[in-house]
């Protein structure tokens, strides 16, 4: 018992003091969001859209794009050279309420999540509790999503709860590109879930399929199935992808943290 | 079929190639009798599979021999039916059904020849509806039934349970999956090998454990191509392989605590696990490892001054984690709930073909790291970790002694890096080859198998994760145990659905 104490003693308070204080610092290695700028038109030596895993990226002389809902942030299209200049800053903010908001382009202000409108809010708010449920999911979202139950970073004290049962639920937290081994769970956790509900698709995987888009064996991600309020992109979503994309959600960012967009 | 020709396979050494046309082919029975002889005498099945596509003509097995460090390979026809071994050799269980099901191959006499994935039906091809099907049943008027998923409590993957209990005491578990299965295997059979999509889905097989199958991955394509990655990617590979097994071991223990309710060691170690993932994000950018295993090497290298910080980090990360772990041992409510709970025997872990920490915790010396040391491990030696109990303790215990050598192997590693690049371009991969390539991820055994045609195109690719081994362990390891006692259990397995279901 006294060793307990003192460990606990030792150990110190950690949680993040974010969002009051500053955003804890990330590798330098870190992937966020990226920026397209214009390079040399005739320069050779870029990266073609075959460095990409999943297809996320249009590239050629004249136009470039990265789709946010499908990219892996591997890096592979970072470059310094080609027609485009493309780099990965380490803003992990990218949470996004509509699917063609996932989109980065020179020159394009990024779009994050607006919050809920009024009503939604007063409901959600100061408490939303989520069922999360992997529907083919490599088991990363799923870790770095209970990372946030942790006391680094003490989702609680967002009144944001993972909850066991749907019906105790006001949300889906969706993980994986949808097998269709878990087609019909997934339905059934959703129809479970009281009205009005939220639904967040976290990852790669369950915005677009991710590396799984195109299979017979996968559904390409949830909005098919599911009205998708949230998208968080990643693969995994960094946990401050996660926070941030839900503190915007319930608009319990503001003043705080003006939206870049 | 060549020559039918009994006898022992082809020796063969992890993440090195073979020609195909030397391995063996054998005759049904020869086959079968080199299965049996083998594993009666302290062999392994680390793979056994009917290639999908141009190679299904037949059957491949790779045997592993960890006492003689030695891996043995032949084939067989791939008849429409054989006879299991199942009955004599349980740790066959699931390969047998796994060629039953995705090859259509029968093994007669299989005791429990159910579905392992459940793959959706295709044209041509109606499949049993995942979970759907007989279970064992136990009949009593006392015995009752509990059904748990696909969806369970907490944030964590998909399956079924089915326990049949009498009171409190589980007569029998059964577990049934699939729900996962994404057809990440199949497309390593079809994709350009080595390509970004490729590697994608190498990397999130087992998305927990995405350097241990991108290494094994990558080295059976570097085999395949005649050339190693250079010493320095391999010890980069090894640190990113042992912060892997750090953060996964690490969040065990942490949720084992959990689990009994004893929550100091528990909220310590949710924190220091991701003080972990995030010196591997410091080395790739990625907490789990993501994109720095690459054909040829690794895609990002260690400098001075990152290898000084990463070195700076890991002792407060160490001392933190000395501390919260040996609170565990000391606290009789922990070690009341730990000692005893989901006990495995030497034996029956034997005869189960187990893999990995749970292997070792029975007291068997198995590890893939000193057996059969591919890369690093061939120059930094890691001692075995074992403990003789078999129970939840054990498999605590020795994921705590293997915390303690993985931060002694990362930080030697730190301290001296070979010199030279991290990657080396890979040349094409020769026509002809096949390659079996083991790694110990933090679950265990990780077997890629790779064949390559006569273009050098790959023709076969094949993934046994270590949960395919392990979960028929986790059900064993139930019987007899109150229900009460599953999410303990089940912890101190930590088995994986997406590596399971592919
Ligand atoms: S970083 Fe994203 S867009 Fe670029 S290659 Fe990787 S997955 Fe594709």
């Amino acid at each position: 018992m006294i060793h307990t104490c003192w460990e606990r003693w030792r150990q110190g308070h950690r949680t993040i003091s974010y969002p009051e204080g500053p955003m804890p610092e990330l590798p330098a290695r870190f992937r966020g969001r990226p920026v397209i700028e214009r390079g040399d038109p005739d320069e050779a030596g870029g990266p073609g859209p075959e460095v990409c895993p999943t297809g996320a990226i249009e590239i050629g002389r004249d136009a470039c794009a990265i789709d946010l809902g499908r990219c892996l942030f591997c890096g592979a299209c970072e470059t310094t050279k080609g027609p485009w200049r493309i780099r990965f800053t380490n803003d992990p903010r990218l949470a996004g309420r509509r699917r063609g908001d996932l989109r980065a382009e020179p020159g394009l202000e990024a779009r994050l999540a607006e919050e809920l409108d009024a009503r939604w809010k007063r409901l959600f708010g100061r408490s939303l509790k989520l069922r999360q449920v992997s529907a083919g999911g490599c088991n990363a979202c799923e870790a770095d999503a209970n990372v946030l139950t942790t006391i680094g970073w003490d989702l609680g004290r967002f009144g944001i709860q993972f909850v066991a049962s749907p019906r105790h639920a006001d949300g889906l937290f969706i993980t994986g590109p949808v097998t269709e081994n878990m087609r019909l769970a997934l339905r059934k956790a959703w129809e479970a879930v009281p009205a009005p509900k939220i639904v967040i698709a976290s990852g790669a995987c369950a915005i677009s399929g991710g590396p799984y888009a195109g299979h017979p064996e996968t559904h390409d991600g949830c909005g098919r199935f599911v009205p998708v309020d949230l998208y968080l992109p990643g693969c995994p979503p960094h946990p401050l992808t996660v926070l941030d994309g839900l503190l915007r959600l319930l608009g319990r960012l503001e003043g705080r943290d003006p939206n870049p967009g | 079929m060549s020559a039918m020709s009994a006898g022992p396979g082809l020796p063969v050494r992890n993440a090195r190639a073979f020609a195909l046309k030397d391995v063996p082919r054998m005759n049904l029975a020869a086959f079968r009798d080199w299965l049996l002889t083998s594993c009666a005498d302290g062999g392994r099945i680390a793979a056994w599979f009917v290639p999908q596509g141009k190679a299904g003509g037949e059957m491949f097995a790779a045997l592993a021999m960890d006492e003689e460090a030695l891996i043995e390979v032949a084939a067989a026809p791939a008849v429409d039916a054989f006879d299991a071994i199942t009955p004599e050799c349980p740790q066959a269980q699931a390969f047998e059904r796994e060629i039953w099901e995705q090859r259509g191959l029968e093994p007669r006499g299989h005791p429990w020849r159910k579905p392992l994935r459940f793959p959706p039906s295709v044209p041509g091809r109606q499949a049993p509806e995942v979970g759907r099907g007989e279970f064992y049943r136990v009949e009593g008027e006392e015995v009752h039934e509990v059904a748990v998923g696909p969806i369970h409590a907490g944030v964590i993957e998909p399956g079924h349970f089915r326990f049949q209990c009498h009171g409190e005491e589980v007569l029998h578990l059964e577990i049934s999956l699939g729900y996962q299965h994404r057809g990440a295997e199949r497309a390593l059979n079809v994709l350009p090998a080595g390509s970004a999509r490729w590697m994608a889905i190498a990397e999130t097989l087992a998305g927990d454990t995405s350097v241990g199958h991108a290494t094994a991955a990558c080295q059976v394509l570097e085999a395949l191509a005649g050339r190693e990655a250079p010493a320095r990617a391999m010890a980069i590979r090894g640190i990113a392989l042992e912060l892997e097994r750090l953060a996964n071991h690490v969040g065990d223990l942490g949720a084992l605590a959990g689990d009994v309710g004893y929550l100091p060691t528990a909220s310590f170690c949710g924190r220091l696990r991701g003080d972990v993932l995030n010196l591997s994000a410091e080395i790739c950018g990625s907490r789990f490892g993501r994109a720095l295993v690459r054909p040829g090497g690794t895609a990002f290298d260690l400098d001075e001054k990152l290898c000084a910080a990463l070195l700076a980090r890991l002792g407060p990360i160490e001392r933190d984690l000395a501390g919260a772990v040996a609170m565990l041992w000391s606290s009789p409510s922990v070690m009341a709930r730990f000692e005893g709970a989901g006990e495995l025997s030497r034996e029956t872990c034997e005869r189960l073909g187990l893999v990995g920490p749970v292997a070792r915790a029975c007291g068997v010396r198995r590890d893939v790291r000193h057996d059969f040391p591919s890369g690093i491990f061939r120059f930094g030696h890691i001692p075995i970790s074992t403990w003789e109990s078999g129970d939840v303790f054990a498999r605590a215990y020795v994921r705590a002694l293997e915390i303690e050598r993985s931060f002694a192997f990362v930080r030697k590693q730190l301290e001296a890096l070979p010199d030279g690049r991290a990657r080396r371009v890979l040349p094409p991969l020769a026509a002809g080859m096949g390659a079996v390539s083991l790694v110990e991820g933090w679950r265990g055994e990780i077997c890629h198998v790779g064949f390559t045609g006569e273009t050098g195109e790959l023709l076969a690719y094949k993934v046994v994760d270590p949960s395919f081994h392990n979960w028929f362990g986790l059900a064993t390891a139930l019987r007899g145990q109150a229900i009460s006692d599953f999410p303990l259990c089940n912890k101190s397995f930590n088995l994986s659905y997406c590596g399971h279901d592919l």
